[in-house]
């Protein structure tokens, strides 16, 4: 398959790793005919698949060993339940035994399996606290977001604790979806029918403006992929480390200082005004590229 | 959900024997089939999970059309079906055995 003709958002779980990582270089692990489906699932009655919506297996990029996970968002919107979840911490812990150069996370979800309840929360906190133990041992986690339900919820914060968050304009971060600030609170508060609010809150755009994602790249899986190799390149060449204690303070004083700077904003508008972007409207249909060249001269 | 179990003679056989293969994702109007290598040589089994209840004829009648169109013998299919339609199901049947068939996934 030629990753540049891939669009990242349409292709499945299996065809982001097969054009992400090098030629015939994946080698999975729990694989489906093992039969690793979810045991709530199938109590509920409801469809189970064979994976349990997540890829996990050893690959190359450009090279270079990873792990790599990669989330099915169009089964039960990638959530996160208790197979699910364990595959993905498990690929942490084994991270520490073979230390990769990264671990790679496709994220496509909308956070913890409301079906599985409790064990799906667990699984996720479990998850959060494995991604922080692996890059305090020196391997950063990657999180690649540009898949149709995004990063939400649980999925959103796993997402923020990786030292890498490399997102699509159409890749979507945060914490409450759309839908259920809407639900909870009113559509006065959050109209989840208005695309261009939704995309002008949660986009990557957006989140790379703000410093929340660290790039944004083209649609294309190639645009992932020659990212990710970049981004390889530098952390095993040691140019790039994952931040330890200190500076995961220092970054935690200045998300507090954002938060009171921001307090009055009621529209990611304003914080492509503070990012340097003079002509609003524009912002929407700017280029990549162009985005990053203005994003990098403002910064 | 209904599941069932369905065994077909079947002597046309694939010359290769490669690792199991997965096609398709379970989501809705879709299905994903895994096929792999199972214990009889002249019959391909077929499990199906479905969550659309009292559909076994049309089921029957699709699988029988794949099992004459393929080289199945030797072979066994597992189905999670999440509410596909037959053309759906008799595509990515025949997706699962093409990538049986090739040495990529």
């Amino acid at each position: 398959m030629n990753s540049k003709t891939v669009n990242y958002f349409e292709a499945s779980a299996r065809t982001r790793i097969t054009c992400l990582v090098d030629t015939d270089s994946f080698a999975e692990i729990c694989p489906p005919h093992f039969r690793h489906t979810s045991p709530h699932l199938a109590r509920l009655n409801a469809p189970v698949a064979f994976d349990d919506g997540v890829i996990v297996g050893r690959a190359t990029v450009a090279g270079h060993s990873v792990l790599i996970a990669s989330q099915e968002g169009k089964f039960n919107g990638g959530a996160v339940g208790e197979v699910h979840g364990a595959k993905l911490r498990g690929l942490m812990e084994r991270a520490l035994d073979e230390r990769p150069v990264a671990v790679l996370l496709l994220v496509d979800s909308g956070g913890v399996r409301l079906h599985e309840a409790n064990a799906g929360l667990i699984a996720i906190s479990e998850l959060m606290r494995a991604v922080l133990r692996t890059q305090a041992a020196g391997i950063p986690v990657f999180a690649l977001i540009g898949g149709s339900c995004g990063a939400f919820g649980g999925m959103g914060i796993v997402s923020r604790l990786c030292a890498e968050v490399v997102i699509s304009e159409q890749g979507r971060l945060g914490l409450s979806g759309p839908e259920v600030i809407e639900t909870v609170k009113g559509v006065e508060e959050f109209d989840s029918r208005d695309r261009a609010l939704v995309w002008r809150i949660t986009g990557g755009k957006l989140r790379r403006a703000q410093g929340e994602a660290t790039h944004l790249v083209d649609e294309d899986v190639h645009s992932f992929r020659s990212k990710t190799a970049q981004l390889l390149g530098a952390y095993a060449e040691e140019k790039l480390k994952p931040a330890g204690l200190a500076g995961l303070t220092e970054i935690q004083r200045q998300l507090a200082e954002r938060t009171e700077s921001y307090a009055e904003a009621r529209d990611g508008r304003i914080i492509f005004q503070v990012s340097g972007f003079t002509d609003l409207e524009a912002v929407a249909l700017m280029p990549i590229d162009a985005f990053n060249r203005q994003l990098g001269e403002a910064l | 959900m209904e599941q069932f179990v369905m065994i077909f003679t079947s002597t046309g056989r694939l010359t290769t024997s490669p690792t199991p293969r997965v096609c398709g994702v379970v989501s809705s109007g879709n299905l994903e089939v895994l096929v792999e290598s199972g214990d009889a040589e002249n019959s391909c089994r077929i499990d199906v999970s479905t969550p659309a209840e009292g559909f076994r004829d049309i089921w029957k009648a699709v699988l029988n059309d794949f099992v004459e169109r393929q080289p199945v013998g030797g072979l066994h299919v597992t189905i999670n079906d999440a509410g596909a339609t037959p053309a759906v199901v008799s595509l990515r049947l025949d997706q699962a055995i093409d990538a049986f068939r090739s040495e990529r996934p």
